[in-house]
């Protein structure tokens, strides 16, 4: 039973892996911006399903829901209400060396991110210094909800401030000026 | 024992890796946010395993404060593109050179 479960995960892994990452790729190559929003999409339920396999289930759903649901609808709303679906020239290099130097940056950030990884301890402090270990399932919304309802309680009243500063800047800049139409009345 | 951590670790860099570099190269607003959020889903990515590894369901609920600020973030960026695309009938970030010296 753990072999099964262990090949399992290491399967859950992978085909989370490929829908990531292929997604990504898709997102910055393809030309036109509706497929780029689909191939986000793509790449945020292979998150979501990486979250499922650590037991972070209630992000996982949070994830479909706001990401690929709320935000992704957003980006093809403005897509099609902008007009802008239309394929753009994606080998046009207007700085001369700009991808090669790009490419040369990430590579070092990645380097040096995977040598972080590889060369240190990064397994700082005890295991669940926060008193209960991480569960799945109902247990893991019961502990988050607990732990942003009492730690991060003030955290999360600010995020109320600012989704509603957020709503009304958006409607305030996405707004057609009166006077610039010259509506009637 | 599950997945090691360290797997989902470099998953995560290479998503943030590609993500900058379509952030540094492509030149379309909306596609510029794309990567953004596939870097910020990268960290989140991240966040998720060092909370698997310690434990800590803090690295879960910094994950969805990070979920509500992309939100807020995603609103009011597509709110710009949308009223820059008023004046300019283009969402290429390489029109806007008003401030070429």
């Amino acid at each position: 039973m753990a072999v099964t479960y262990a090949l399992a995960s290491e399967a859950v892994f992978a085909s989370a892996a490929v829908l990531i990452l292929a997604g990504a790729v898709a997102v910055i190559t393809v030309k036109n911006p509706v497929h780029a929003a689909i191939s986000l999409i793509t790449t945020l339920f292979g998150v979501a399903v990486a979250f499922v396999a650590q037991s972070a289930d209630f992000l996982a759903a949070v994830q479909i829901i706001v990401y690929a649901g709320a935000i992704v609808v957003l980006f093809l709303f403005v897509i099609m209400f902008l007009g802008v679906d239309r394929t753009r020239v994606v080998s046009l290099e207007p700085l001369i060396g700009q991808r090669a130097l790009a490419a040369v940056g990430v590579a070092i950030t990645v380097a040096g991110l995977v040598a972080l990884m590889w060369r240190s301890h990064w397994v700082t402090g005890a295991p669940s210094v926060s008193g209960h270990p991480l569960a799945s399932g109902a247990g893991n919304v019961h502990q988050l909800g607990t732990a942003v309802f009492t730690t991060y309680l003030f955290a999360f009243e600010a995020t109320a401030a600012l989704l509603v500063i957020a709503v009304v800047g958006a409607v305030l800049l996405a707004r057609r000026e009166p006077s610039e139409e010259g509506s009637p009345s | 024992m599950n997945v090691p951590a360290a797997w989902y670790l470099v998953l995560a860099a290479l998503l943030f890796a590609v993500g900058a570099y379509g952030l540094l190269t492509r030149r379309s607003a909306l596609i510029m946010f794309m990567c953004l959020e596939l870097m910020l889903n990268a960290v989140n990515l991240t966040f998720v395993t060092f909370s698997r590894t310690l434990s800590d369901i803090a690295g879960q609920a910094s994950v969805f404060f990070v979920m509500v600020v992309a939100a807020a973030e995603v609103t009011v960026g597509l709110g710009i593109v949308v009223s820059v695309f008023r004046r300019r009938s283009s969402t290429s970030v390489d029109d806007l050179t008003e401030l070429k010296g």
